[in-house]
């Protein structure tokens, strides 16, 4: 059994939403006792410039990330799937900008 | 040469705006020494943040009060160029910022006593007034909440944070008594219907105070029979010191900028 003594907060993900409508965007991370002292720093730290309408916060350890190490054989075969895109169907004029 | 230090009028408005503006403008110079020195970043952060939303209340009310004075004065003269006995704020505020218990009893007391404060203001007789108070209603309500969960935690937390603040609360209890004292300005401002009677705050403040209190596990000293009279410009040893860094600058360069 471990016997070390916490001596760091836990790490919290935080997400600000800056208008409604919009989707919460990843900001950044800070330290908090709590997840409620997390949503007051995160109001403190991250959206005292009018950033935020709204913040998640999430546990840093509830966040399973991707290996670096499989980046390789994640993501390179996609360099060359250009048909992957829907850039070869011919639009009608009246719908120019989509 | 410094130049020559500047004086109010006596007029009940312009006396009861800058024990408001005083009280702002003071608490946030002692909440500012916080900057660098939090216990954490983040609450570094907030406790900056709290400085700078109270000296905007105070820019509002100094700079309204010095329009009442008729003086042609402007809110940085009477933020930097007044003499002690000029201010007006009660000696609770000038208090040195202490350990970080002491700093969030003040920040609790204070935060919950201004909110009651504005939120009375916000129907002055005065709209300049009522308008000041309507923004930082919003601010002294997030100041409050943010306090009151700090008492809670510390009040509650380790043996430590435990006794630091039994040992603020106490240091602090005789100094709030000057937030509900009655006096002339006091009956002058609120006959007119400018801003309430301190001493109308108290049932609430007290309310809140022992729920909080209770909420952390700590009881309320005994209640002492001292009254500052920082709002009739006596102030503490405390508060020369603290006005020397204030106003510094202004003092060294006359009308100097940012």
């Amino acid at each position: 059994m471990s016997t070390t003594t916490q001596t760091e907060w836990p790490l919290w993900e935080v997400f600000v939403r800056n208008k409604a409508g919009l989707d919460h965007k990843h900001c950044g991370s800070l330290h908090a006792a709590d997840a409620k002292m997390a949503i007051q720093l995160a109001r403190d730290v991250y959206t005292r410039r009018q950033e935020g309408t709204s913040i998640w916060v999430v546990p840093s350890s509830q966040i399973t990330a991707s290996d670096p190490g499989d980046k390789g054989m994640y993501f390179d075969p996609m360099e060359d799937k250009v048909y992957r895109h829907p850039t070869f169907y011919e639009l009608p004029d009246a719908l120019n900008h989509m | 040469m410094s130049i020559q230090s500047i004086k109010v009028g006596a007029s009940p408005e312009v006396q009861y705006l800058l024990r408001v503006g005083d009280s702002c403008l003071i608490l946030a110079q002692r909440i500012s020494e916080w900057c660098g020195h939090g216990p954490i970043l983040e609450e570094d952060l907030a406790l900056s943040n709290m400085a700078l939303d109270l000296l905007g209340q105070a820019r509002g009310l100094l700079t309204h009060a010095a329009k009442l004075d008729g003086q042609g004065h402007d809110e940085d003269q009477l933020a930097f160029l007044r003499d002690e006995r000029q201010y007006l704020n009660p000696v609770l505020m000038e208090l040195p910022r202490g350990d970080f218990a002491f700093t969030q009893v003040r920040n609790f007391a204070v935060a919950t006593w201004l909110l009651l404060l504005w939120q009375r203001l916000e129907h002055s007789s005065d709209a300049e007034v009522a308008a000041i108070a309507g923004k930082a209603v919003k601010e002294a309500s997030y100041h409050q909440q943010h306090a009151a969960d700090w008492v809670v935690r510390l009040g509650d937390g380790t043996e430590q944070s435990a006794r630091r603040m039994v040992e603020a609360l106490a240091t602090l209890w005789p100094y709030f008594n000057e937030l509900f004292d009655a006096d002339a300005v006091d009956e002058a401002a609120a006959a007119q219907g400018f801003g309430p009677a301190w001493s109308e705050l108290k049932t609430d403040w007290q309310a809140h105070m022992s729920e909080v209190l209770r909420d952390a596990g700590l009881t309320p000293p005994k209640d002492s029979a001292f009254v500052g009279a920082g709002r009739r410009g006596i102030h503490s040893e405390h508060m020369g010191h603290l006005l020397a860094e204030l106003q510094y600058l202004q003092r060294a360069y006359p009308g100097g900028k940012w």
